[in-house]
């Protein structure tokens, strides 16, 4: 391997074939490349459908109402039927060992909040505390709402970053007041959501408040809880299917609506959603997988079958260099060297090309469900080796057999 | 310097066999010049290949240089054939892609002599053979002549003990041919020992000696007296 007279020789060779060492680089950078590329948009896929949900909390459970359309027990459809302050301390006391964080939802709807000249409409949300963590929430300046805010009815609410680039531009948000519906409010703090502008574009305030001030009495819009966190996926979503079809029956027998009528109480819940996609995920994943293998053994064969010609073009010249002396290892390791240093420089060259690739063009990808194609360069490296060891596997059996038999026979080849 | 006793040897063929060379007797002194001659299918090339080593004898004993051999495996026959035998082919074997010099040199490369001692020592076979300006050449640069000149210079160029050349003029006209039997007996008189395969009278006769083989085995073999090619320049 260190001989440098070796080295000399190998070089030669591969500077005097150039088109056969092309062709065998060739083969085997495009080989790896495609399989980087593939296996970096698989990446992406799975990234992307990750993002999606990064928005809330992932084990989340909601439950809203609407109108009843079955009759049940002598009440006729077309009841609006609304959640209570009730309901939800009923609930969260039912279910105290397997909710994690809970909030009911009190909705204003038509907000209009107004800074100094500056207005917009957006969703205004009266919530517990604990709500900020249901919607995966982050401050990026001041606190969320706390429970003190809540007892004490506080006139204070948190803004979403788009409200606060809206109203404020760039100035300082904190301890300002913002008019809602001609109410002054206290800004307390700024979040920002990875649901993105959507879910920033939203006001929250302490339930207790927004029921009093904007006459909400006791009723609820809706109710967010997620669940307490299980062992395994499978048991999670289990877990959370479970639980919110328990909490929609027990609302459902409350208020008097047929089990089956889900547009009077619904209840959703993103395991069950979750659960899809990762299924989806799963197959997305095989798939590229399944295509990445069939591009290695392809480029196994490509590799192998070039060996094999190139050690068939070359048994006249081995049957020359065993006539004026070579040894047979010799030549096997000389056919060997000089396809490992061109399979070897190929590969890495793919390789080295297609991460940059990636990398360059990468994070700029960001359709839906492509999020930052990128490749695990253990898995990469691995690939190169594997068609590195097979373009060595492939030339040495025909290089082998070519030293071995009688060098008069190799001198026939024509 | 070279010895066979009854050497046997046959090609299987599916079913057949085919008894080529059928007990050969045969001695060859050091700086000996021997024409090998003989009509197609008689086995010439066999006995050339197996004394060679290219090819094994069936049976029958072999001694070069006072060493028997026997039990040839493909590491022993290399090192004996890179040290004791130099090789002129009828269709020259150079390696195509490489210049004359790097073809000279090759066997030095398997005697792992260094690289500039090898392409000194390759420069000044070349000379020998009077191609010294085309050694940058590749032999699909060359004339006929030329690179059996070149496949000569790089038989030689490991120093053996015995030059073998199997219809070394084969693929030459008769100019280039006696060109090339000019080197070949110039070498002789420096004392190397060359054995040639053959069949042209003409060249046979620049040879001392004339070994006629038919049907397997020796029916004439008679020491001749030697016809000089006439001093004609190189190139
Ligand atoms: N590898 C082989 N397998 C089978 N038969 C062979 C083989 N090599 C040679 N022969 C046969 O052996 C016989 C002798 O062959 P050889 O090449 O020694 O003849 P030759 O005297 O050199 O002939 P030519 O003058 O045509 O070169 C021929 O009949 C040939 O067909
Ligand atoms: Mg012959």
């Amino acid at each position: 391997m260190f001989n440098i007279e070796r080295w000399q020789e190998i070089f030669e060779t591969i500077r005097k074939n150039k088109l056969r060492t092309f062709l065998t680089g060739l083969s085997v950078a495009s080989g790896i490349f495609i399989l980087v590329i593939l296996l970096g948009f698989g990446q992406g896929m799975t990234n992307g459908v990750a993002k999606e949900f990064e928005e809330d909390a992932a084990n989340r459970i909601v439950v809203w109402t609407g109108v009843t359309t079955v009759e049940h027990k002598g009440l006729n459809p077309g009841r609006f039927i609304e959640l209570r302050n009730e309901d939800y301390d009923l609930l969260i006391k039912k279910y105290e060992d397997d909710l994690e964080f809970k909030s009911s939802v009190y909705r204003i709807w038509s907000g209009v909040a107004t800074y100094k000249n500056e207005s917009g409409s957006y969703r205004v949300e009266g919530v517990y505390p604990d709500y900020q963590f249901i919607e995966n929430a982050s401050l990026t300046a001041g606190r969320f709402l706390n429970y003190d805010d809540h007892n004490g009815y506080e006139k204070v609410i948190v803004i979403g970053h788009k409200v606060y680039k809206d109203l404020f531009g760039n100035k300082e948000a904190i301890g300002e007041q913002v008019q809602i519906s001609g109410i002054n409010f206290k800004v307390i703090g700024v979040y920002s959501d990875p649901g993105g502008e959507r879910e920033e574009s939203r006001i929250f305030l302490p339930l207790s408040t927004s029921q009093r001030v904007f006459n909400g009495g006791n009723k609820v819009r809706n109710m967010g809880f997620t669940l307490r966190p299980q062992a395994t996926f499978q048991q999670a979503v289990q877990h959370s299917i479970a639980i919110s079809n328990e909490i929609e029956s027990f609302l459902k027998e409350r208020h008097i609506v047929a089990p089956e009528d889900d547009s009077a109480i619904d209840s959703w819940n993103s395991l069950e959603e979750a659960k899809r996609y990762y299924d989806l995920m799963d197959m997305i994943k095989l798939f590229f997988w399944v295509v990445g293998i069939c591009t290695i053994i392809a480029g196994v064969v490509g590799v192998s079958n070039i060996m094999l010609i190139i050690v068939k073009e070359r048994t006249k010249e081995i049957g020359i260099r065993k006539a004026i002396g070579a040894q047979p290892w010799s030549i096997i390791g000389m056919i060997l060297h000089e396809s490992i240093f061109v399979t070897a420089i190929a590969g890495f060259l793919g390789l080295i090309f297609s991460m940059a690739l990636l990398e360059v063009i990468g994070p700029n990808i960001e359709i839906d469900y492509i999020v930052n194609p990128s490749v695990n360069f253990n898995v990469a490296i691995t690939t190169v080796f594997v068609l590195i060891i097979a373009g060595a596997l492939a030339g040495f059996f025909p290089a082998w057999r070519a030293a071995r038999i009688k060098p008069i026979e190799a001198l026939r080849e024509e | 310097m070279i010895e066979i006793t009854d050497l046997h040897k046959s090609y299987v063929m599916g079913t057949n066999t085919l008894h080529v060379l059928k007990g050969i007797d045969f001695t060859v002194n050091e700086g000996e010049l021997v024409a090998i001659m003989g009509s197609s299918g008689s086995g010439k090339s066999t006995l050339l290949n197996i004394l060679g080593m290219l090819d094994e004898a069936d049976q029958g004993t072999y001694t070069l240089d006072g060493t028997l051999i026997h039990n040839l495996n493909e590491k022993i026959a290399a090192r004996y054939r890179n040290k004791f035998l130099g090789f002129v082919f009828q269709s020259f074997n150079l390696i195509s892609y490489k210049n004359a010099l790097e073809n000279v040199a090759m066997p030095l490369y398997y005697q792992g002599v260094k690289r500039n001692e090898r392409n000194e020592k390759a420069m000044h076979y070349l000379e020998k053979v009077g191609l010294a300006e085309w050694a940058t050449h590749l032999p699909n640069e060359l004339s006929g002549g030329q690179k059996q000149r070149v496949a000569i210079a790089r038989a030689l160029a490991s120093e053996p003990k015995v030059l073998l050349a199997d219809e070394p003029t084969g693929a030459l006209d008769s100019t280039t041919s006696y060109e090339v039997m000019e080197i070949i007996q110039s070498i002789n008189d420096e004392g190397k020992t060359i054995l040639i395969v053959t069949h042209e009278d003409d060249i046979a006769h620049m040879c001392k000696r004339i070994v006629n083989l038919k049907d397997g085995i020796i029916i004439d073999d008679s020491i001749i007296s030697q016809v000089r090619v006439k001093a004609t320049s190189h190139v």
